[in-house]
């Protein structure tokens, strides 16, 4: 059946057409070589042609094809390699340590350069993350290279908030990049990326196991950042005294159930180193700037009374194997981590929290777009909402504002009222008084007169009287 | 076979001393011998070398042209294996579609460890029919398609590791050797699809063209192309820097490359070159005295094709993400954010204290 169905293959051409999915018409068959007879054909859109063939390393999908010559495109990794050249690296180290574990020592060992900056005091009144960028260059290449410190990390009586600055720094960082991601526009081309790609984890070399702090720190950054662990100061520790204390640390962390970086198995050519490495951990590394003279050579190293710690010596220390592990062989690896599995934590983790799902459970994926949609005629909706909402209180405010205003007039014009009505009142009574005096004045007057005119009648009478009287007596 | 050499030519020589190995203790390496200065970032390179062939690499060319005009011969001979659909189809009976279709076919192919996987877009029945208008549609329609898929995708919530790139990196427009001038037909696609794709004409069947008949349909076509605002690749505007230009300037004086193509081997001088057997001589494919398909092969695949890829994704796909965002966003604006709703969270307090209405 299948044969026959393959055969008028022209004839069905159309047909298949308008059963296909629109997007890409795509049929595809090939006559196996070296005679299966056996066609396969499977009508999807994009490729996966299941062919089960004599050929060598078939992927899902294309099926392989010997050349005849050289083609030539062998020359992709080194066209790839240029680019990146050209284009320039970046690495982004953050060190985690209490103040005073020599982590700025041991960058500067790493990288062969002195960094900036003076020692800082233990006086910090909180976790600080000091962030410094340098350009290093070593044959062509150039790094741009960020080193992230920890400022009074573990100096604070109480230690309770000590990962959260470290937390949320990280967290800046993955949220500087979604917003470039998600932007319209944008140049991720040329983007300085700033996340952090590994986390050097400074432990005190006490010789018996992990500070609390350290363990509550650690459990909260294995989910964002590729964690490191290494023993600070370690020629603090004697040879056996390192190995317990290393066999305690990895149990505590296991216990615990912090995830620490794993250097990667999977490709042969550096599984093994890798592997062996990772029983190493965490190193035990001792940093040194300075220089001191052993045999004929000057080598770094650190000088004692009783000896000199060699800082590139196995014996004495790992710092060969941390540069080894941290720069020379999985530079590369630890920034694919952070970008395909920490960055792609927070991304989902963050747009999860948005509101934004992948898939509707009827049918098709969502769109970010038609979520974005939606949520955004909600927000739409809900502005015009409380725009009508702030409208309403504004006018009822007022309409109240209106009626105690005309209150407090009513009032006013009472007492006003009242105040007139007194005042007349008053003026009444004193016209009255005033009336009444005036009549007192009168009678006053009127008596007055009356008095007088009597008197002036008995003025005249009493002279006659008086001159009676006066006749009389002189009678 | 006759194996190419790398020309020289077109490759930036960067001056790439190669990375010394990582010291790996236990291999007899006297630790820290000599190696005070050696911090080892330059093992990065190996180490990006060691990801890139462990994930191989994808590559995804379009050929248009009318039928009859070499395409899936050209295929077969720049990739040195049957890659192209006619090689697949058994059937005897050619047949000229009604309409165009677009068929693509993927292929694995390995070279020297380095695996890619190859994808020829094919697009039988361009340029056929009697009425040609709008030929160029479903090719268009393909090309954005191809970048709505990545998209959808790098939207994801929950996204692949790695994204199936299915865009189209190259487009190969084979013009018909008629030593006149464009038509119209070609002149209206290569306008089109030059915004959305880097495409790289080739006069095909170039054996049918003297040399000086060649150099003036050339001279022809740039100037066309120039007059019409065409930009093909290498685009100028996207050249990075003076090498960069100098490089390029010498493919733009170059192009269109005539090509022949061939996947049968003819006995020349005593070594068996790919070539075409005539009455009147034999035409080497790969000489360069006789044709230019060793520049193409030079520019696509040995010294370009990172940087066709690179413009694809950093500019054809990013032209198309903004018009698709903006799109569905109605903003006229393009600098605002897809998510512009981080204050939807805030939204309920400030608001009411703004207002002032407290202060009546």
């Amino acid at each position: 059946m299948l044969t026959s169905f393959l055969c008028t293959h022209t004839q069905t051409c159309t047909s298949l057409k308008s059963i296909l999915f629109g997007r890409i018409h795509l049929i595809q068959k090939f006559p196996c070589s070296k005679g299966h007879g056996l066609f396969s054909t499977s009508i999807r859109p994009n490729v996966t042609l299941m062919h089960k063939g004599p050929c060598s390393t078939v992927e899902k999908g294309a099926r392989a094809v010997p050349l005849a010559g050289h083609v030539g495109f062998d020359s992709m990794p080194d066209q790839l390699v240029n680019k990146s050249v050209n284009h320039g690296f970046c690495f982004n180290i953050l060190c985690v340590g209490e103040t005073g574990l020599g982590k700025s020592t041991l960058m500067d060992t790493l990288f062969n350069t002195k960094f900036e900056g003076e020692p800082t005091q233990h006086n910090q009144p909180g976790v600080q993350l000091k962030s410094n960028t340098y350009e290093l260059q070593e044959s062509n290449v150039r790094l741009k290279l960020t080193v992230v410190n920890t400022v009074g990390f573990g100096d604070q009586i109480n230690k309770e908030d000590s990962y959260k600055s470290i937390v949320e720094f990280i967290d800046t960082q993955f949220e500087a990049y979604l917003q470039e991601e998600l932007k319209i526009k944008r140049t991720l081309h040329s983007y300085h990326d700033t996340r952090i790609h590994a986390c050097l984890y400074f432990i005190a070399p006490t010789g018996h196991s992990l500070k609390s702090l350290d363990l509550v720190t650690m459990k909260k950054l294995d989910s964002k950042v590729n964690i490191i662990p290494i023993i600070a100061k370690s020629d603090a520790i004697s040879k056996s005294e390192l190995t317990k204390f290393k066999i305690k640390i990895t149990s505590e962390l296991v216990s615990n159930g912090v995830q620490i970086y794993q250097f990667p198995t999977d490709d042969e050519t550096v599984a093994e180193i890798n592997a062996t490495m990772n029983g190493h951990l965490p190193f035990a590394v001792v940093g040194s700037t300075e220089e001191v003279k052993i045999g004929n050579k000057m080598v770094k190293a650190r000088q004692y009374p009783w000896g000199t710690v060699q800082v590139e010596n196995e014996n004495h220390c790992d710092f060969v194997k941390l540069r080894e592990m941290l720069i020379r062989v999985n530079m590369e690896d630890l920034r694919e981590q952070t970008h395909t599995r920490h960055y792609e934590l927070y991304r989902r983790c963050k747009l999860e929290e948005m509101g934004f799902k992948d898939t509707d459970p009827d049918c098709k994926p969502f769109s970010l777009q038609e979520t974005y949609e939606a949520k955004r005629n909600e927000f739409m909706g809900e502005l015009q909402k409380k725009e009508e909402e702030m409208r309403q209180m504004f006018v009822q405010r007022v309409k109240e504002k209106e009626a105690e205003l005309k209150e407090a007039e009513k009032e006013l014009h009472e007492k006003f009222d009242r105040l007139k009505k007194l005042h007349q009142d008053e003026k009444k009574k004193l016209e009255d008084k005033k009336k009444s005096l005036d009549d007192e004045l009168n009678g006053f007057k009127q008596k007055k007169t009356a008095a007088e005119l009597l008197q002036s009648q008995a003025q005249q009478a009493g002279g006659s009287t008086t001159l009676k009287r006066d006749k009389e007596r002189k009678k | 076979m006759s194996s190419f050499k790398t020309s020289v030519m077109f490759f930036r020589c960067v001056n790439m001393s190669a990375p010394q190995h990582p010291h790996l203790p236990g291999k007899a390496a006297t630790p820290g011998a000599g190696d005070f200065s050696y911090v080892g970032i330059d093992a990065i390179l190996e180490q990006m070398r060691r990801k890139a062939m462990k994930q191989g690499f994808e590559l995804n060319i379009m050929v248009v042209g009318q039928s009859g005009l070499g395409k899936s011969t050209l295929m077969n001979t720049l990739f040195k294996s049957k890659v192209s659909r006619k090689s697949l189809v058994s059937t005897p009976e050619e047949r000229i579609p009604q309409t165009i279709e677009i068929k693509s076919i993927s292929h694995d192919i390995e070279e020297k460890g380095v695996r890619m996987k190859l994808t020829v877009i094919d697009t039988p029945g361009f340029g056929d029919q009697i009425n040609n208008e709008n030929c160029w549609q479903p090719i268009m329609k393909f090309i954005n398609d191809q970048y709505e898929q990545y998209l959808q995708e790098e939207i994801n919530i929950d996204r692949k590791k790695r994204i199936p790139d299915s865009r189209v990196h190259c487009c190969i427009y084979f013009i018909p050797p008629t030593g006149h001038c464009l038509r119209p037909l070609d002149v209206e696609f290569m306008r089109r699809l030059s915004k959305v794709v880097n495409i790289v004409p080739v006069i095909a069947k170039a054996d049918t063209l003297t040399l000086e008949e060649r150099d003036s349909f050339k001279q022809t076509i740039r100037e066309e192309l120039r007059a019409n605002g065409i930009d093909v690749y290498p685009q100028k505007e996207f050249d990075e820097d003076a090498d960069d230009r100098m490089i390029n300037e010498k493919i733009r004086e170059m192009i269109p490359f005539a090509v022949v193509g061939s996947d049968q081997e003819y006995q020349v001088n005593g070594k068996r070159l790919l070539g075409r057997k005539t009455k009147w001589g034999t035409i080497e494919v790969e000489n360069i005295a006789h044709c230019e398909f060793a520049y193409l092969r030079d520019l696509l695949i040995r010294t370009h094709m990172q940087n066709i890829k690179d413009i694809t994704s950093s500019i054809h796909y990013e032209v198309y993400r903004v018009r698709r965002l903006n799109e569905t966003n109605g903003q006229p604006n393009g600098q605002f954010s897809v998510l512009l709703f981080f204050p939807l969270t805030h939204l309920h307090c400030p608001v009411k204290q703004q207002c002032g209405v407290e202060q009546l």
